[in-house]
Protein backbone atom coordinates (compact mmCIF):
# COMPACT_ATOMS: atom_id res chain seq x y z
CA UNK A 1 0.00 0.00 0.00
CA UNK A 2 1.44 3.29 -0.49
CA UNK A 3 0.66 6.85 -0.01
CA UNK A 4 -1.67 7.44 -3.01
CA UNK A 5 -4.17 5.94 -0.67
CA UNK A 6 -5.21 8.99 1.48
CA UNK A 7 -8.40 9.19 2.98
CA UNK A 8 -8.40 12.73 4.22
CA UNK A 9 -6.21 15.70 4.87
CA UNK A 10 -3.32 15.99 7.20
CA UNK A 11 -1.01 12.81 7.89
CA UNK A 12 -2.00 9.77 6.51
CA UNK A 13 -1.36 5.98 7.92
CA UNK A 14 -1.86 4.39 4.90
CA UNK A 15 1.90 3.13 4.56
CA UNK A 16 2.64 2.41 7.77
CA UNK A 17 -0.57 1.46 9.90
CA UNK A 18 -3.77 0.49 7.57
CA UNK A 19 -5.56 -0.65 10.35
CA UNK A 20 -5.61 2.97 12.07
CA UNK A 21 -5.77 4.58 8.84
CA UNK A 22 -8.94 2.99 8.48
CA UNK A 23 -10.55 4.24 11.94
CA UNK A 24 -9.10 7.69 11.09
CA UNK A 25 -11.00 8.66 7.95
CA UNK A 26 -14.61 9.76 9.78
CA UNK A 27 -12.80 10.93 12.84
CA UNK A 28 -10.68 13.03 11.46
CA UNK A 29 -13.21 14.21 9.12
CA UNK A 30 -15.32 15.05 11.94
CA UNK A 31 -12.44 17.15 13.71
CA UNK A 32 -12.45 19.01 10.60
CA UNK A 33 -16.33 19.85 11.00
CA UNK A 34 -15.04 21.17 13.92
CA UNK A 35 -12.02 22.91 12.81
CA UNK A 36 -14.39 25.11 10.37
CA UNK A 37 -16.93 26.05 12.90
CA UNK A 38 -13.92 27.35 14.89
CA UNK A 39 -12.86 29.39 11.97
CA UNK A 40 -16.46 30.91 11.68
CA UNK A 41 -15.52 32.12 15.41
CA UNK A 42 -12.52 33.76 13.86
CA UNK A 43 -14.20 34.98 10.82
CA UNK A 44 -16.79 37.21 13.09
CA UNK A 45 -14.26 38.50 15.51
CA UNK A 46 -12.16 39.52 12.19
CA UNK A 47 -14.98 41.33 10.70
CA UNK A 48 -15.70 43.13 14.24
CA UNK A 49 -12.11 44.14 14.34
CA UNK A 50 -12.16 45.08 10.71
CA UNK A 51 -14.90 47.67 11.34
CA UNK A 52 -13.70 48.66 14.85
CA UNK A 53 -10.16 49.52 13.67
CA UNK A 54 -11.59 51.66 11.33
CA UNK A 55 -14.60 53.33 13.04
CA UNK A 56 -14.15 52.49 16.61
CA UNK A 57 -10.64 54.96 17.37
CA UNK A 58 -13.34 57.26 19.57
CA UNK A 59 -10.46 59.52 21.92
CA UNK A 60 -7.81 55.94 22.05
CA UNK A 61 -4.61 55.96 20.28
CA UNK A 62 -4.92 54.42 16.43
CA UNK A 63 -3.38 51.33 15.89
CA UNK A 64 -0.28 52.20 13.99
CA UNK A 65 0.50 54.06 17.47
CA UNK A 66 0.67 51.18 19.18
CA UNK A 67 1.88 48.07 17.41
CA UNK A 68 5.55 46.86 17.16
CA UNK A 69 5.74 44.91 13.75
CA UNK A 70 9.48 43.56 15.27
CA UNK A 71 7.06 41.42 17.89
CA UNK A 72 4.89 40.43 15.48
CA UNK A 73 7.22 39.43 12.94
CA UNK A 74 8.63 37.49 15.94
CA UNK A 75 5.64 36.02 17.23
CA UNK A 76 4.88 34.44 13.38
CA UNK A 77 8.56 33.06 12.80
CA UNK A 78 7.56 31.23 16.42
CA UNK A 79 4.53 30.00 15.36
CA UNK A 80 5.43 28.78 11.73
CA UNK A 81 8.44 26.73 13.20
CA UNK A 82 5.96 25.51 15.74
CA UNK A 83 3.99 24.37 13.10
CA UNK A 84 6.85 22.59 11.39
CA UNK A 85 8.36 20.83 14.47
CA UNK A 86 4.76 19.56 14.58
CA UNK A 87 5.10 18.01 11.27
CA UNK A 88 8.35 15.98 11.63
CA UNK A 89 6.41 15.04 15.27
CA UNK A 90 4.09 13.22 12.98
CA UNK A 91 6.42 11.93 10.67
CA UNK A 92 8.27 10.30 13.68
CA UNK A 93 5.29 8.62 14.43
CA UNK A 94 3.99 7.06 11.27
CA UNK A 95 7.48 6.17 10.29
CA UNK A 96 8.87 4.92 13.54
CA UNK A 97 7.09 5.09 16.28
CA UNK A 98 9.34 6.25 18.28
CA UNK A 99 8.29 7.58 21.43
CA UNK A 100 11.93 9.88 22.37
CA UNK A 101 11.60 11.38 19.00
CA UNK A 102 7.91 11.95 18.92
CA UNK A 103 8.21 13.24 22.40
CA UNK A 104 11.43 15.62 21.48
CA UNK A 105 9.26 17.25 18.33
CA UNK A 106 6.30 17.45 20.67
CA UNK A 107 9.03 19.53 23.47
CA UNK A 108 10.00 21.77 20.47
CA UNK A 109 7.08 22.66 19.18
CA UNK A 110 5.58 23.43 22.83
CA UNK A 111 8.46 25.42 23.29
CA UNK A 112 8.32 27.88 20.50
CA UNK A 113 4.18 27.59 21.15
CA UNK A 114 4.81 28.73 24.67
CA UNK A 115 7.78 31.23 23.61
CA UNK A 116 4.77 32.59 21.00
CA UNK A 117 1.90 33.13 23.89
CA UNK A 118 4.71 34.41 26.11
CA UNK A 119 5.52 37.16 23.73
CA UNK A 120 2.31 38.10 23.33
CA UNK A 121 1.24 38.76 26.67
CA UNK A 122 4.35 40.92 27.01
CA UNK A 123 2.86 42.61 24.28
CA UNK A 124 -0.18 43.47 26.22
CA UNK A 125 1.68 45.04 29.15
CA UNK A 126 3.51 47.09 26.87
CA UNK A 127 0.38 48.10 25.16
CA UNK A 128 -1.18 48.48 28.36
CA UNK A 129 1.43 50.00 30.58
CA UNK A 130 3.91 52.40 27.79
CA UNK A 131 0.95 53.04 25.25
CA UNK A 132 -2.05 53.87 27.52
CA UNK A 133 -4.39 51.23 25.39
CA UNK A 134 -6.32 48.54 27.48
CA UNK A 135 -9.07 47.28 26.09
CA UNK A 136 -11.51 49.45 27.97
CA UNK A 137 -9.86 52.49 25.78
CA UNK A 138 -11.73 52.46 22.46
CA UNK A 139 -13.66 49.70 20.51
CA UNK A 140 -10.95 49.29 18.40
CA UNK A 141 -8.44 47.89 21.19
CA UNK A 142 -11.94 45.62 22.64
CA UNK A 143 -11.87 43.78 19.20
CA UNK A 144 -7.80 44.01 19.27
CA UNK A 145 -7.78 41.80 22.56
CA UNK A 146 -10.76 40.00 21.78
CA UNK A 147 -9.40 38.86 18.62
CA UNK A 148 -5.74 37.71 19.38
CA UNK A 149 -6.96 37.00 22.82
CA UNK A 150 -9.23 34.43 21.54
CA UNK A 151 -6.35 33.25 19.40
CA UNK A 152 -3.93 32.96 21.99
CA UNK A 153 -6.11 31.40 24.72
CA UNK A 154 -6.99 28.59 21.47
CA UNK A 155 -2.70 28.38 21.44
CA UNK A 156 -2.72 27.91 25.34
CA UNK A 157 -5.22 25.14 25.36
CA UNK A 158 -3.51 22.89 22.23
CA UNK A 159 -0.53 23.36 24.65
CA UNK A 160 -2.64 21.59 27.36
CA UNK A 161 -3.85 19.24 24.69
CA UNK A 162 -0.01 18.52 23.64
CA UNK A 163 1.27 18.29 27.23
CA UNK A 164 -1.67 15.47 28.07
CA UNK A 165 -0.39 13.69 24.58
CA UNK A 166 2.84 13.22 25.56
CA UNK A 167 2.05 12.01 28.47
CA UNK A 168 -0.19 9.68 26.61
CA UNK A 169 2.49 8.67 24.25
CA UNK A 170 5.02 8.24 27.32
CA UNK A 171 3.10 6.01 28.98
CA UNK A 172 0.15 4.14 26.43
CA UNK A 173 2.80 4.35 23.08
CA UNK A 174 1.14 4.41 19.91
CA UNK A 175 -2.17 2.76 20.21
CA UNK A 176 -4.54 3.67 17.49
CA UNK A 177 -6.76 5.79 19.87
CA UNK A 178 -3.23 7.98 21.02
CA UNK A 179 -2.57 8.24 17.31
CA UNK A 180 -5.92 9.29 15.96
CA UNK A 181 -5.78 12.47 18.69
CA UNK A 182 -1.93 13.13 17.99
CA UNK A 183 -3.21 13.39 14.30
CA UNK A 184 -5.70 15.87 15.55
CA UNK A 185 -3.93 17.69 17.50
CA UNK A 186 -1.61 18.53 14.31
CA UNK A 187 -4.51 19.55 12.42
CA UNK A 188 -6.09 22.01 15.48
CA UNK A 189 -2.19 23.36 15.56
CA UNK A 190 -1.52 23.60 12.21
CA UNK A 191 -5.00 25.48 11.81
CA UNK A 192 -4.23 28.02 14.51
CA UNK A 193 -0.85 28.91 12.37
CA UNK A 194 -3.19 29.62 9.33
CA UNK A 195 -5.49 32.09 11.80
CA UNK A 196 -2.34 33.61 12.40
CA UNK A 197 -1.77 34.80 9.37
CA UNK A 198 -4.73 36.34 9.24
CA UNK A 199 -4.00 38.12 12.19
CA UNK A 200 -0.34 39.37 11.53
CA UNK A 201 -1.81 40.78 7.99
CA UNK A 202 -4.84 42.16 8.63
CA UNK A 203 -4.55 43.52 12.27
CA UNK A 204 -0.91 44.35 12.48
CA UNK A 205 0.60 44.54 8.97
CA UNK A 206 -3.18 46.46 7.89
CA UNK A 207 -3.06 48.70 11.23
CA UNK A 208 0.16 49.53 10.13
CA UNK A 209 0.22 50.34 6.74
CA UNK A 210 -3.09 52.10 6.50
CA UNK B 1 17.01 13.83 13.63
CA UNK B 2 18.64 10.55 12.70
CA UNK B 3 19.09 9.55 8.89
CA UNK B 4 19.81 5.87 9.70
CA UNK B 5 17.57 3.56 7.56
CA UNK B 6 15.65 1.02 9.83
CA UNK B 7 16.13 -2.56 8.75
CA UNK B 8 12.69 -3.49 8.81
CA UNK B 9 11.35 -0.82 6.76
CA UNK B 10 10.84 -1.35 2.92
CA UNK B 11 12.30 1.17 0.89
CA UNK B 12 8.84 2.39 -0.48
CA UNK B 13 7.88 3.93 2.76
CA UNK B 14 11.66 5.12 3.43
CA UNK B 15 11.03 7.04 -0.19
CA UNK B 16 7.72 8.02 1.25
CA UNK B 17 9.05 9.85 4.17
CA UNK B 18 11.63 11.61 2.15
CA UNK B 19 8.98 13.28 0.37
CA UNK B 20 6.66 13.92 2.95
CA UNK B 21 9.55 15.32 4.76
CA UNK B 22 10.49 17.19 1.75
CA UNK B 23 7.12 18.99 1.53
CA UNK B 24 7.36 20.20 5.07
CA UNK B 25 10.56 22.02 3.88
CA UNK B 26 8.95 23.44 1.02
CA UNK B 27 5.90 24.76 2.97
CA UNK B 28 8.56 26.41 5.54
CA UNK B 29 10.15 27.93 3.04
CA UNK B 30 7.70 29.03 1.02
CA UNK B 31 6.06 30.49 4.37
CA UNK B 32 9.10 32.04 5.20
CA UNK B 33 9.54 34.04 2.11
CA UNK B 34 5.95 35.07 1.96
CA UNK B 35 5.97 36.31 5.17
CA UNK B 36 9.12 38.21 4.69
CA UNK B 37 7.52 39.30 1.67
CA UNK B 38 4.59 41.01 3.19
CA UNK B 39 6.48 42.32 6.47
CA UNK B 40 9.36 44.03 3.98
CA UNK B 41 6.17 45.39 1.89
CA UNK B 42 5.37 47.79 5.45
CA UNK B 43 8.79 48.32 6.57
CA UNK B 44 10.13 49.29 3.44
CA UNK B 45 7.07 50.94 2.43
CA UNK B 46 7.56 49.53 -0.86
CA UNK B 47 4.04 49.99 -1.64
CA UNK B 48 1.41 52.50 0.22
CA UNK B 49 -2.31 52.96 0.34
CA UNK B 50 -4.57 51.03 -0.90
CA UNK B 51 -1.78 48.86 -3.07
CA UNK B 52 -0.16 47.89 -0.32
CA UNK B 53 -3.13 46.83 1.35
CA UNK B 54 -4.24 45.06 -1.59
CA UNK B 55 -0.91 43.05 -1.74
CA UNK B 56 -0.57 42.21 1.76
CA UNK B 57 -3.89 40.11 1.47
CA UNK B 58 -2.65 38.59 -2.06
CA UNK B 59 0.32 37.53 -0.22
CA UNK B 60 -1.85 36.31 3.57
CA UNK B 61 -3.92 34.34 0.81
CA UNK B 62 -1.03 32.37 -0.73
CA UNK B 63 0.22 32.17 2.37
CA UNK B 64 -2.98 30.46 3.52
CA UNK B 65 -2.69 28.09 0.54
CA UNK B 66 0.76 27.07 1.15
CA UNK B 67 -0.16 26.36 4.73
CA UNK B 68 -3.31 24.20 3.80
CA UNK B 69 -1.24 22.48 1.02
CA UNK B 70 1.81 21.41 2.58
CA UNK B 71 1.01 21.44 6.40
CA UNK B 72 -2.62 20.37 6.36
CA UNK B 73 -2.49 18.32 3.26
CA UNK B 74 -4.87 19.76 1.38
CA UNK B 75 -4.98 19.08 -2.71
CA UNK B 76 -7.38 18.16 -5.82
CA UNK B 77 -7.49 14.22 -5.07
CA UNK B 78 -10.18 12.73 -5.29
CA UNK B 79 -10.11 11.27 -1.66
CA UNK B 80 -10.01 14.98 -0.47
CA UNK B 81 -12.96 16.13 -2.27
CA UNK B 82 -15.52 16.16 0.42
CA UNK B 83 -13.23 18.15 3.25
CA UNK B 84 -12.42 20.40 0.31
CA UNK B 85 -16.04 20.92 -0.60
CA UNK B 86 -16.27 21.65 3.45
CA UNK B 87 -13.69 23.94 3.64
CA UNK B 88 -14.72 25.88 0.03
CA UNK B 89 -18.17 25.87 1.47
CA UNK B 90 -17.13 27.33 5.18
CA UNK B 91 -15.30 30.12 3.08
CA UNK B 92 -18.17 30.78 1.79
CA UNK B 93 -19.55 31.20 4.68
CA UNK B 94 -16.72 33.40 5.77
CA UNK B 95 -17.32 35.67 3.10
CA UNK B 96 -20.59 36.50 3.20
CA UNK B 97 -20.77 36.60 7.12
CA UNK B 98 -17.84 39.12 6.79
CA UNK B 99 -18.15 40.92 3.99
CA UNK B 100 -21.99 41.55 4.94
CA UNK B 101 -20.67 42.74 8.92
CA UNK B 102 -18.81 45.23 7.23
CA UNK B 103 -20.64 46.78 4.92
CA UNK B 104 -23.74 47.18 7.34
CA UNK B 105 -21.35 48.62 10.03
CA UNK B 106 -19.80 50.72 7.97
CA UNK B 107 -23.34 51.94 6.35
CA UNK B 108 -24.19 52.60 10.04
CA UNK B 109 -21.03 54.67 10.85
CA UNK B 110 -21.92 56.69 7.51
CA UNK B 111 -25.35 57.48 8.27
CA UNK B 112 -24.58 58.30 12.38
CA UNK B 113 -21.83 60.93 11.16
CA UNK B 114 -22.88 64.15 12.40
Amino acid sequence: MSLSERLHPGINLAGTDPESHEAAEEVLFGFWIFLMSDLVLFAVLFATYAAMSVQGIAEGPRPAEVFDLTAAFVETLLLLFSSFAFGFAMLEMKYRENRRGVLLWLLLTGVLGAAFVGMELHDYYVMITQHAAPPQASGFLSAYYLLTGTHALHVSSGLVWMAIMAVQVAVVGFSTPVKLRLMRLALFWHMLDVVWIGIFTFVYLFGVAS
Amino acid sequence: MSNRIPADMPPSEYEDEGRERRSYVVGLVLALVLTTAAFATVWLDLLSGGAALAALGLLALIQAVVHLRYFLHIDLQRSHRDDLLLILFTVLILLIMVSGTIWILYDQHVRMMP
